[in-house]
């Protein structure tokens, strides 16, 4: 064995195994730091911790686009969704009087919140982008109440971590960790463009995480649950989604 | 480190009349041939996943906004994965989004760290400075117009050209790794709500996301082009030759000649 050949099978040997470590370490860190999605492991594992890890270290502050009102789409496209289910159905004849929004888990204060109460609660206004993941867009006026504020009303615990939000909708479920939950764009919308929030954008009630993709919006809302463990959840996986084939995280 | 090598002197006496037959010599260094294999391995993956997240909405717009309600600035004549596009055609391709963005995103990542790596070493170690660089006489207009035309004529390199970039290669590899490659990581980031988050300008220096995802199809559409006449060049230059060389970084010269 040359010189050359042996300095280069223990350059290769130590840059190998420091590499290694430093995954190691890498790993350890993001957990520790909660930088680890809940469908952070499988194949996609890779891919899907570097796209959660990059976004919490990058735009934990960050605020999403707002707009001026110039740029509120004359085409707020309400996409196709299952036909409502009897329960709604029911709920839309009262015009949603009789609508509640129940906040459990780690709470001080559980509770169940009609409509009015939420309205009673100060309304706030932002200009942002709805995108979908399949590539369009449209940019509207939403209002409603700050999801933090909601969660203060309730006291949230410090343990909790993650908020999931259930629609009235059989198996439509999706959860955000706390920082996009005490996000300042994070609401609970039941007001588009001046108006009510029609059912075919997700009324009466419907998640606004401008940060996200479209699919994290989830609509006709009507269950919070603050948690420290998602994978009580479903498959545990932190949503719907991933149950579907998508990923938990839809910042991209 | 072994670097790619300008002509060897084995090469010279090779060509001096000498045989050679059993010539073998460093083409690409190991750190090249990785990275090449990883980006190839990610463009192809990023290309299928393209292709799919594409089809659920084979529409185009400019600005900020644009859905099936909004006039479209063009409109792929393809089928599509979600009935709300309509296409002309009658029937809906099954939803493969789901896989096909997860697939994306981590193809990316590895492309985007090999490129990284590439990129950083190539000035290390002067890789594009010896190789890609235009270097005196190739900034003549007839060396330019003879590397034009030896490509016309589907000539095969021969001497030299086994050990080093012809003009015109040099150009296209410059303008795909300092060009096309940071213009499609830029346009697929200013899709994303959190990065524009972050980085607002990102996108309203585009014109807004649907800008955005527009030139992010273009820039895509070239790179195909790119990848298309790249791997048609490797078999007219020599398929085994070439791929050789790529893989275990030796080739040929006397073969290579031939």
């Amino acid at each position: 064995m040359t010189d050359l050949s042996r300095r280069k099978l223990i350059k290769t040997g130590l840059s190998t195994a420091t590499g290694i470590a430093g995954l190691g370490v890498a790993a350890g860190l993001a957990k520790n730091h909660g930088l680890i999605p809940p469908d952070g492991s499988g194949i996609w594992g890779v891919g899907e911790t570097l796209n959660y890890a990059t976004y919490r270290l990058l735009t934990k502050h960050s605020m999403a686009r707002e707009f001026p009102r110039s740029e509120i789409s004359a085409t707020p496209l309400a996409n196709d969704i299952a036909p409502p289910s009897d329960a709604f159905k029911k709920l839309q004849e009262g015009g949603f009087a009789d609508w509640r929004l129940t906040v459990e888990g780690m709470v001080d204060r559980p509770g169940i919140f009609s409509l009015e109460q939420l309205k009673t609660y100060p309304a706030r206004s932002q200009v942002t982008q709805l995108a979908c993941e399949e590539g369009w867009s449209y940019v509207a006026e939403w209002t409603g109440v700050l999801l933090s504020h909601v969660l203060e009303v309730a006291g949230i615990q410090p343990q909790a971590r993650y908020v999931v939000y259930f629609s009235i909708e059989p198996d439509w479920w999706d959860s955000i960790d706390m920082i996009d939950a005490l996000h300042p764009q994070t609401y609970l919308a039941y007001g588009m463009n001046g108006g009510d929030l029609s059912v075919g954008n997700g009324g009466p009630l419907r998640m606004r995480v401008p940060r996200q993709l479209g699919y994290k919006n989830v609509k006709f809302i009507n269950r919070l649950v603050v948690t420290d463990d998602l994978s009580k959840f479903g498959k545990g996986l932190g949503s719907a989604s991933p149950e579907g084939g998508y990923a938990w995280y839809a910042g991209i | 480190m072994d670097q790619i090598q300008s002509v060897p002197k084995e090469l010279v006496a090779a060509r001096a009349g000498h045989a050679l037959s059993t010539l073998q010599t460093s083409r690409h260094t190991a750190l090249v041939r990785a990275t090449h294999w990883i980006t190839a391995l990610s463009f192809l993956a990023l290309l299928l996943s393209g292709i799919e997240i594409l089809i659920s909405h084979p529409r185009f717009y400019w600005g900020e906004n644009g859905n099936v309600l909004t006039p479209a600035l063009f409109q792929l004549p393809i089928p599509s994965s979600r009935p709300l596009v309509a296409t002309g055609y009658g029937y809906v391709l099954p939803d493969q989004n789901g896989w096909s963005r997860y697939l994306h995103f981590q193809a990316a990542w590895f492309a985007a760290l090999a490129g990284l790596v590439y990129v950083t070493s190539g000035f290390l170690s002067g890789h594009f400075r010896k190789n890609l660089l235009l270097h005196g006489e190739d900034f003549s207009w007839r060396a330019l117009g003879a590397s034009i035309a030896s490509h016309l004529r589907f000539e095969r390199p021969r001497g030299t050209e086994a050990w080093s970039y012809n003009p015109l290669q040099r150009l296209s590899y410059l303008f795909v790794i300092f060009a096309l490659f940071p213009l499609i990581i830029w346009t697929g980031l200013a899709m994303s709500p959190a990065f524009t988050s972050a980085f607002p300008s990102s996108v309203t220096l585009l014109d807004g996301r649907q800008s955005a995802r527009t030139l992010h199809f273009f820039v895509a559409v070239a790179l195909l082009l790119f990848f298309m006449v790249h791997v048609g060049m490797v078999f007219i230059a020599g398929f085994r030759v070439r791929m050789r060389a790529m893989i275990t970084g030796r080739t040929d010269g006397s073969r290579e000649d031939a």
